[in-house]
């Protein structure tokens, strides 16, 4: 709490007394450290209760056989061991891998896209428009879930109606894994697309309107414009997006459960799904908490690499 | 970036857009862009409308070939059953609390911490901003047996309170707040400071007042997370009388034979609050100035 980095209006003083000048300081001190202290008090206790004590918990469960209840009894590098020769496992990190690369790149083309058709003045409606594709955002994953396990339904669903009565076959939506995948995907899109539009919308209504004329009138047509212009105007604003996307699509969890429920069979378990299967359902936490650390080395190494990435780029 | 200011600084060449090939051409994409961004409206509002009007279909209907888009027997059973049937009265009234006082205290504590970080440079708040941080990068989903067992070692376990209180801290808000109040000028702090103001009072008597907008954009966000979050209820609460909604549903959809009537009733019922807020408070949402990190 070194006074020298405190706001430098404050530090000319009248050299007085020493008496004089440490009782000043003495008041400074309790105006610069104790009322910042007062206003972060309760979030510091928060965070040190629920991010620094379950942190720290689940690195030493990782290292046990914990089962939630008795003493820890440490058992080295077993449960990554295990961890690392387990199909299970692999099956649910690859599957979260291939949800990740193919749903991410879904959300932020289709909220780019209509970010785009928003702010481009040649469309009528858009506030209207707006307004309707913004209302997934209302909805909770769970929700999404239900609404699109309604319409993809195999026996029921609206779209092997549609499918069947223009004379198609019906499609195996629920029992076939990579369909069932497919929907879960669109789901997300779905869900998905409404924020991050808002992001790109705030980022395509910064760009300044006199570089896209200017551009237009050097002869470039719309993708030269789309390409050179707008793409590296919202760089910034695309990094985030794809970030954010990524690290949520790998934590994806309560859509699916209500969608697929990580089905057909286990076929879908994403990594956090399995995570909550080991550790709750079959009450293998030390065992869970040593996936946990693998997931959160992953999420880590994508957000370096991306920040690395996005470095290089700007 | 770089590619951009490459460009001849051309502003001003031409007035904006009022003549010209640009014009003309806009005029030309007018119809065929329209027609694609309302097909895609229609792609996005299908499955909603879809989900919506069936809600309203009896059981019988729900499955009886050839589907119907539009009711053919309009009824509101499903809302009723949802509503007594399963408890939903006392579901909704749980998660309407969980989210209201969250949503208070979370826009309380983000403002206090928001502003902390934004006017007080010492060690000691960076260190807590890098901190917070680090939260984004360790989100609930990877901690889920370690936070069940704080929780249950604190005696939250399969209260509101065990939802409501891990909940306050978000990075999002602090974020948002630190954001506005680093736009706020310090000369405001100062004279405030010569005038003999109290820290905390400047804090309460200026600074929050300034704060106003941030504060319902946030406030919306939150109640918005809170409403439909699913994971901290699904690992705090066990005793049903105590289920918020979203763990509710997933008991629903998540059975053997699916109630069906009963689940579109109670899904709908589930989304109509946030409706209403959205309705109220769109302009907070839609032309909130939403910039780093707005997601959790």
């Amino acid at each position: 709490m070194a006074n020298s980095t405190l706001s430098p209006a404050v530090r000319p003083e009248q050299p007085g007394s020493p008496a004089v000048r440490s009782k000043s300081q003495q008041r400074r001190r309790n105006r610069y450290v104790i009322a910042p202290l007062i206003l972060v008090g309760v979030n510091v206790v928060l965070f040190l209760v629920f991010f620094v004590w379950p942190g720290a918990l689940g690195l030493i469960y990782s290292f046990t056989d914990y089962r939630g209840v008795g003493k820890l009894n440490f058992i080295g590098l077993a449960n990554f061991q295990k961890l690392f020769a387990d199909s299970t496992f692999y099956a649910a990190l690859t599957r979260t891998f291939l949800y990740t690369v193919l749903s991410v790149p879904l959300v932020y083309v289709s909220s780019l896209g209509i970010a785009s058709l928003l702010v481009s003045k040649a469309t009528r409606g858009r506030t209207a428009a707006k307004v309707i594709i913004f209302l997934p955002w209302l909805i909770s994953p769970i929700v999404v879930g239900v609404i699109w396990k309604w319409m993809f339904g195999q026996d029921f669903g609206f779209v092997n109606f549609v499918i069947t009565t223009l004379g198609g076959g019906p499609v195996p939506w629920s029992s076939n894994g990579n369909l069932a995948l497919m929907v879960v995907i669109f789901a997300s899109a779905w869900g998905g697309t409404a924020f991050n539009m808002l992001l790109f919308i705030a980022a395509l209504k910064n760009i300044p309107e006199a570089l896209l004329e200017a551009a237009e009138l050097d002869g470039a047509n719309a993708w030269q414009r789309f390409r050179h212009v707008i793409l590296p105007g919202i760089a910034p604003t695309s990094f985030m997006v794809i970030l954010l996307s990524t690290i949520h699509a790998m934590k994806e969890f309560a859509m699916i459960q209500a969608l697929t429920n990580g089905g057909p069979g286990t076929e879908n378990t994403l990594i956090v799904q399995y995570i909550y299967k080991t550790g709750f359902e079959q009450s293998k936490v030390g065992y869970a908490s040593a996936a946990s650390m693998v997931l959160m080395v992953v999420l880590l190494a994508i957000a370096l690499i991306q920040l690395r990435f996005n470095k290089k780029k700007g | 970036m770089a590619t951009a200011t490459k460009l001849p600084p051309a502003a001003g060449a031409r007035p904006s857009g009022k003549s010209g090939p640009g014009r003309a051409k806009r005029k030309n994409l007018s119809a065929p862009l329209t027609a694609v961004l309302w097909v895609i409206v229609a792609i996005y509002a299908l499955p909603l409308l879809w989900f919506l009007l069936s809600s309203f279909k009896p059981g019988s209907e729900l499955f009886s070939y050839p589907l119907s888009m539009i009711p053919r027997e309009w009824t509101f059973q499903g809302f009723v059953d949802a509503w007594e049937r399963v408890d939903f009265a006392r579901y909704f009234i749980n998660t309407a609390t969980v989210s209201l006082v969250t949503t208070v205290l979370t826009v309380f504590f983000s403002a206090c911490t928001g502003y902390a970080l934004a006017k007080y440079n010492n060690k000691g708040t960076r260190l807590f901003f890098v901190c917070i941080l680090a939260t984004t990068m360790l989100p609930t989903e990877v901690i889920l047996n370690p936070t069940f067992s704080v929780i249950r070692d604190l005696g939250l376990y399969n209260s509101l309170a065990g939802i409501i209180v891990p909940s306050v801290l978000t990075a999002t808000g602090v974020f948002m707040f630190r954001q506005f109040f680093l736009t706020v000028p310090d000369d405001l702090l100062h004279s405030a400071r010569i005038d003999g103001a109290s820290e905390l009072a400047i804090f309460f008597r200026i600074m929050l007042p300034l704060s106003k907008p941030i504060l319902f954009t946030l406030a919306i966000f939150s109640f918005q997370w809170r409403w439909n979050d699913y994971i901290w209820p699904l690992i705090v609460l066990n005793d049903p009388k105590w289920y918020t909604l979203q763990v509710a549903l997933r008991s629903i959809v998540g059975a053997e034979n699916i109630d069906w009537p009963v689940l579109l009733g109670a899904s709908v019922i589930s989304i109509l609050p946030l409706v209403l807020v959205f309705a109220v408070f769109q302009k907070y949402v839609l032309n909130a100035d939403v910039s780093a990190g707005l997601k959790d």
